[in-house]
């Protein structure tokens, strides 16, 4: 080895220090947020819309005069769904950046990995994946705005016992957003009287399932399928389902919220039943509804900007980002008053429904935030039942 | 198993199996005529699919489809001309990374341009529901698209290999790089040839089974590890022996879901193959000199 | 000469490790350190593959299959509670041998699991047999062939982890306790191995520590018999056949070491991380090793340590946004194209010693 090596080994490592972003103390009016969003990688269907809605919500605030004339800073990083930088940015985020709050992860396993590093660090952080145990139990910092699978269950297991169906099907992702509906799903379907005559788990990157689809179809038993996930598979089982001839109803998850999956399936997706938030159905909300204002004003926004429709994913990080304006307009720049000032959140309207924090919840929804909907021409409507 | 089931699982795997082997021909065609395995293959496939339903706006389906099957063709050359032409008797594992590298570079790209959404062509003939019924088997269209898809390009390629000056010139470039140098073939443009034509097929196979898997930026990645793992299991440079080695991994993960859990379907499908590897080091159909010539 | 210029080389990565961390001091940026702690762990893995692709000329798409089996064993072990089975007899012969230690979870209740230590050797040992087991067969391949086998099995170890519940499917495993490595001695704290702030320093101190012994093996490694067989052996195998190198154990031995080497990277970074998820397991992250030690030079250790470390920092920093793969993929493909020896090949060396007089060669 050259000695000269050592030269290089100290310039290296000299050039990486001054290569990171430069350390910017906080500025008079300045309020920094972070967020973690998997903007590219497996999970960018989340990330992508997440990170772009986090974007325009600090652009609307900003440019109406800040907060209290504060600007905000909205600080973005790119955990490509994986763990290990989720963990490195959170900290890097807590310690360095002196961010008020944290918005994200996107995907359940980042947030519980993140979990710890916000409680230690004493920021509050917003999740915005959709498991239960990201919030039960109840961590003093750790907050989350997509609805509760277990909602999400209950409300499709309901249906189900109104339709006489008492032997289904489990199909979901093999990503956290399957798995934490799965865990739900064959939890709650013995208090339904529901049993579960098969639970599989395919590929998120899956092309096509007909085997499955053939597999579930030879067991004569069961009557309704349930698909739980995130990913395009979605519309590929409702198109399997449909071409191996087998007709039984098919229930999808709040996943199914985005009506790219509902163009991919064509007419495969007519009469899928699904639990979700009401953006989707906002022109048929009566004028009264409390949210439909803001789900209006949303997703008008949202299509101007990026000139594509909003789905459910998007709203999960506009009611984070929201959340942690309203917190920081009451509370000022100060961590541990902003923890306090978003589990004091009462009746605050969002996409997701109308959130209503207290030291037990940290989700702050109910089961009333979900609405049963299917898919009518190609378009998401109420269901009214069969 | 019901005769019923077993024909259900039977069509599932030969359908998973030909989108794997047109997957597999292409990797083979770069593979002949260069000794490499070219990573990018899988974003051809993609590419084509993207670019076909991104004219779908402009042009019908069938004049989107040969368009970009062309521009893909004129991707592939320019990639070879930019990153491949000019180097001098490059190793195998340079090759390796730099087509990893391409790869990475025009999933990305994908993404920047065309978003993290899903797209698809729409079905040839019929909607997505429409089905074929023979017996009681029920079969989409599009899937007899993609057999004949496959069927077509495989006799298309041992024709053109065959009969055609330009296929001689190209098997000969995979023989014996140096003898068909001194037979005053160019073999540089031989290369820059099997790019496009490869990149074509790739794009062709895109545009074929987009409506059966749609298409999104990073579908490249899961086909090209697929369709590497047939062309392996075939014994490099075999096209012939990928369509089999295609099938035949087809059919194994749709009959290894009636005994395990999907969730371990790659798992086995992969162990399997793994053994039939260590049993046969050059493939089901390889023969040990053959790979022996182009081993690095 | 060879002795005395490696041990100036590894003194000068010591004064690194130091200069590092006075510089972060000094300037008040010493939260570099934990990303720079992260990154000395995938620069074992780095090295480790280095050695068998530039010294024993294999290589190896299946290296983050390694990293995961220590990882996620490590997590599981000691997270997973055995209370429920402590009357079991392979449970309570691990009770008598002192292996497991009781505590309580977040609700109070009596959590039995194997000691970090314990749980650290059966994770190694165990990536090792591995290797040892799907090496015999895999070595056996060549080129394409082996390439497609080991990321073959990448693929199925990833499969594993994805699917089981036991390893926590997609979410992988959360809440993983820290690592005393020694007890307190003396003046000085206990060592432990944990991502706690208060622990920033020390935890730099042993990853770079670790780094560097790694290293210190490898130079020992490549400057030795064994290693001058393997050099020959990758110039050219029958040559070296002919004259009576034992290629296939060579080519074993370095194979069994370098996934040892990736599984303790994943033990000590999971320890660290307090998690682990399947990301980790991907063909992805194999992939991206492999390239980082091209970029680094096949068989360069330094550049490839260097290369390795400096990258991958840079990456958890997240410095190039959404733009990670993109930069990752334009470096890869750059210096495949234009130096191929790697980023730090002579060329650089010999413009250094222009640059710098007095330098000698």
């Amino acid at each position: 080895m050259k000695s000269s090596l050592s030269h290089w080994v100290r310039a290296g490592a000299v050039c990486c220090l001054l290569l990171g972003p430069a350390l910017s103390p906080a500025l008079a009016g300045t309020v920094k947020v972070g967020a973690i969003f998997a903007v590219t990688g497996p999970a960018s269907f989340l990330g992508g819309p997440e990170a772009r809605t986090a974007a325009l919500v600090v652009e609307k605030i900003n440019k109406a005069g800040g907060i209290g004339g504060d600007t905000i800073q909205l600080i973005v990083k790119d955990s490509a769904g994986s763990t290990e930088k989720a963990v490195s940015f959170a900290k890097q985020l807590i310690e360095e950046e002196k961010v008020v709050a944290i918005i994200g992860p996107s995907t359940s396993g980042e947030s519980m990995a993140v979990k710890k590093v916000a409680e230690d660090g004493q920021t509050t952080l917003i999740s915005c994946a959709a498991a239960d145990v990201i919030v039960n139990p109840v961590a003093r910092y750790v907050f989350k705005t997509p609805q509760k699978d277990s909602f999400a269950a209950q409300m499709i297991f309901e249906e189900m016992r109104r339709l006489k169906i008492d032997t289904v099907a489990l199909a979901s992702g093999n990503d956290g957003f399957g798995k934490a509906g799965k865990e739900q799903l064959e939890k709650l379907a013995p208090a339904f009287g529901i049993t579960v005559a098969a639970s599989e788990t395919y590929d998120s990157k899956a092309t096509d399932l007909s085997a499955l689809v053939a597999k579930l179809k030879a067991n004569a038993a069961i009557q309704a399928v349930i698909n739980w996930s995130v990913v395009p598979a979605q519309a590929i089982i409702a198109k399997n389902m449909r071409q191996a001839g087998w007709r039984v109803p098919l229930f999808q998850s709040h996943g199914f919220g985005n009506i790219e999956y509902v163009r991919a399936a064509g007419a495969a997706a007519e009469g899928i039943v699904f639990p979700c938030g009401r953006l989707l159905v906002v022109d048929a909300l009566p004028a009264g509804h409390p949210q439909k204002a803001l789900l209006g004003q949303y997703k008008s926004e949202y299509e101007a900007a990026y000139k594509e429709e909003a789905s459910a994913f998007g709203g999960y990080a506009y009611d984070a980002m929201n959340m942690v304006a309203a917190a920081v307009r009451q509370a000022g720049n100060d961590r541990a008053k902003v923890r306090d000032a978003v589990e004091g959140l009462k009746n605050f309207p969002g996409v997701g429904g109308m959130f209503t924090f207290s030291p037990e919840d940290h989700n702050g929804l109910t089961i009333d935030s979900f609405a049963m909907m299917t898919v009518r021409d190609g378009q998401f409507v109420l269901y009214q039942g069969k | 198993m019901s005769l019923d089931l077993f024909l259900q699982y039977l069509f599932a795997g030969i359908t998973y199996g030909s989108i794997y082997a047109i997957v597999a021909i292409g990797f083979n065609i770069i593979y002949n005529t260069t000794g490499i395995i070219n990573f990018a293959q899988g974003e051809f496939v993609m590419l084509g699919g993207m670019i076909a339903i991104s004219l779908l706006e402009y042009l019908p389906l069938g004049y989107a489809i040969a368009a970009a099957v062309l521009i893909t063709m004129a991707i592939g050359a320019l990639i070879e001309m930019l990153f491949i032409r000019w180097l001098e008797s490059p190793s195998v594992l340079r090759m390796i990374i730099i087509t990893i590298g391409i790869s990475i570079l025009l999933r990305e790209s994908a993404l920047h341009i065309w978003g993290e959404s899903i797209r698809s062509l729409p079905y040839f003939y019929g909607n997505e529901i429409t089905t074929f019924n023979l017996g009681s088997v029920h079969i989409s269209p599009q899937v007899v698209w993609v057999i004949v898809a496959c069927a077509v390009m495989m006799a298309g390629l041992s024709v053109f290999f065959r009969s055609t000056p330009i296929g001689r010139e190209m098997r000969a470039c995979a023989a014996n790089r140096t003898a068909a140098l001194l037979c005053g073939i160019n073999t540089r443009n031989m290369v820059t040839l099997s790019f496009m034509l490869s990149a074509g097929i790739g794009a062709l196979a895109g545009c074929v089974m987009s409506p059966i898997t749609y298409t999104q930026y990073d579908s490249g990645t899961s086909l090209a590890i697929k369709g590497f793992t047939v062309a392996i299991l075939g014994g490099l440079g075999n096209s012939l022996a990928a369509v089999a080695a295609g099938i035949l991994l087809g059919i194994i993960e749709a009959f290894s879901v009636s005994v395990v859990p999907l969730a371990f379907q790659d798992a086995i499908a992969i162990a399997i193959l793994l053994l039939i590897l260590f049993v046969k080091p050059h493939g089901i159909f390889g023969s040990s000199e053959a790979a022996r010539l182009k081993d690095f | 000469m060879r002795t005395p210029r490696k041990n100036i080389s590894l003194a000068a990565l010591c004064l690194v490790t130091v200069g590092l961390h006075l510089l972060t001091a000094a300037t008040g940026t010493q939260y570099y350190l934990t990303q720079l702690t992260m990154a000395a762990y995938y620069g074992l893995v780095v090295i480790g593959l280095g050695v068998l692709m530039g010294y024993a000329g294999q290589i190896s798409i299946g290296h983050a299959g390694f990293f995961a089996i220590g990882g996620y064993l490590a997590a599981a072990l000691t997270t997973r509670n055995l209370e429920p089975f402590r009357d079991a007899p392979l449970v309570r012969g691990l009770d008598s041998l002192g292996l497991l230690a009781a505590g309580q979870d977040i609700y109070g209740a009596a959590l039995l699991t194997v000691t970090p230590w314990a749980a650290c050797l059966l994770a190694v040992s165990l990536a090792g047999l591995v290797a040892l087991v799907i090496g015999v067969p895999v070595l056996k391949l060549r080129g394409h062939y082996l390439a497609m086998a080991t990321l073959g099995f990448g693929t199925i170890v990833y499969r594993i982890f994805l699917a089981s519940p036991y390893f926590g499917e997609a979410d992988g495993i959360a809440e993983v306790p820290a690592f005393p490595l020694l007890p307190a001695l003396g003046g000085f704290g206990p060592v432990v191995v944990s991502g706690g702030a208060e622990h920033r320093v020390l935890n730099f101190y042993v990853a770079w520590g670790v780094l560097i012994l790694g290293m210190a093996l490898l130079l020992n490694l490549i400057g030795s018999r064994v290693g001058r067989a393997l050099r020959s052996l990758h110039s050219s195998e029958e040559a070296a056949e002919a004259s009576g190198i034992a290629t296939a154990r060579c080519k074993l031995q370095v194979f069994v070491l370098s996934a040892v080497y990736a599984a303790l990277a994943g033990v000590l970074l999971t320890h660290f991380n307090g998690g682990i998820g399947p990301s980790e397991a991907s063909v992805m992250k194999s992939v991206r090793y492999v390239a980082l030690v091209a970029v680094g030079g096949m068989t360069n250790l330094w550049g490839t340590l260097i290369m390795g470390v400096g990258l991958t920092f840079l990456s958890l920093r997240g410095v190039f946004g959404a733009h990670d793969d993109v930069v990752f993929g334009a470096i890869l493909i750059a210096v495949m194209l234009f130096t191929p020896e790697g980023m730090l090949s002579l060329r650089l060396k010999e413009w250094a010693r222009r640059l710098i007089p007095g330098a000698r060669s």
